[in-house]
């Protein structure tokens, strides 16, 4: 079976590290920084786990903030 | 496969519509709203209708919209936008034309003027942002608070002898002859933020169709004004909101 593999990338000085990305993906992948802020003061988000991205969009379908883009690769056997 | 590898522009498969302009949006994190342009602006874009569309905003968090949205807005005095709609859909019948209020703007201080546009079945569509609370001015009981709710005005929550029943504008609107789609979504999850994205697009092609007025109500968060984190509000208002408000087409004559 083909195998999906994804990537996202964040904005991060427009993320406001509401933590719904984080909550939405099914795979653990996001995560707020837990330390560093952004220039507006928000921990924004980062992929934490991202060898575990599906490129599901999960996540930058419920960013409010359009923060999330989402790439996706079928790698064949 | 090296992640540098996967982010290329011809692997993208979501990015954000380019109607949405990069301004900082000055919603709290969290807030519906973002969602909700974030959509307008996809759907506006598919259907190739970005010198045709016309969005009435209304008073309210979203009075900034024009910001945001890269089509013409006309701001309207506080719950005249159906009225301000009628107008511009009757002067600009091949425009599509819409109006995106909030509960303190459509069910309080604008309900007469959505009931009329909903009863005269103007061509428009009407985008109403639910949060059961008003969230610009301090987070103060709107009609659409739930029993027993907490808001700034009704610090013990709101009770039925003193402040009467929450006002589901959607059963209402649903009984007159004028509507053709009223709905009721939300954008909690991402399946539940597609149901939506079909939801208003169909209220779009009613509007372009002439078809009648369509309303599509989104239960959303106030995250600040309930005063939760964003994923907290999501899942209270999946406890408490959608017992008051269930999910769910209410009429569609259009099939």
């Amino acid at each position: 079976m083909a195998k999906i593999i994804g990537a996202v990338t964040i904005n991060q000085d427009r993320c406001k590290g509401c933590d719904l990305c984080v909550a939405a993906c099914p795979k653990e992948v996001l995560l707020l920084q837990p330390k560093e802020v952004n220039n507006r003061g928000y921990h924004f988000a980062f992929m934490n786990n991202p060898e575990n991205c599906i490129g599901c969009s999960a996540c930058a379908t419920v960013c409010p903030d359009g923060c999330i883009e989402v790439y996706r690769v079928k790698i064949p056997d | 496969m090296n992640i540098n590898d996967i982010i290329k522009p011809e692997n993208r498969v979501y990015t954000k519509p380019k109607l949405l302009l990069d301004n900082h949006m000055h919603y709290c994190p969290g807030c519906s709203h973002g969602v909700v342009h974030k959509l307008i602006a996809e759907i506006i874009e598919e259907m190739g209708l970005e010198d045709k569309a016309i969005g009435i905003a209304p008073v309210g968090c979203a009075v900034f919209a024009y910001n945001y949205v890269d089509i013409d807005w006309i701001e309207a005095a506080h719950g005249r936008a159906p009225a301000v709609a009628t107008a511009v859909k009757r002067l600009n019948p091949e425009n599509l034309v819409f109006t995106y209020q909030g509960d303190g703007d459509l069910a309080a201080i604008g309900t007469c003027e959505t009931i009329h546009a909903a009863n005269r079945g103007e061509n428009i569509a009407i985008i109403f942002i639910n949060n059961g609370i008003y969230g610009m001015t301090g987070g103060q009981m709107a009609p659409t608070t739930l029993e027993g709710m907490k808001t700034s005005t009704t610090p013990y929550g709101r009770r039925i002898d003193l402040n009467g029943y929450p006002l589901a504008m959607a059963p209402l609107l649903a009984q007159l002859d004028g509507t053709c789609y009223v709905t009721r979504q939300a954008v909690h999850t991402p399946a539940a933020v597609r149901k939506t994205k079909a939801a208003i697009r169909q209220a779009f092609a009613n509007s372009m169709n002439g078809l009648g007025t369509s309303m599509v109500e989104v239960v959303s968060t106030c995250n600040s004004g309930w005063k939760m984190t964003p994923v907290q509000a999501n899942n209270w208002m999946e406890e408490n909101m959608f017992k008051k408000y269930p999910l769910g087409d209410i009429k569609n004559t259009v099939k």
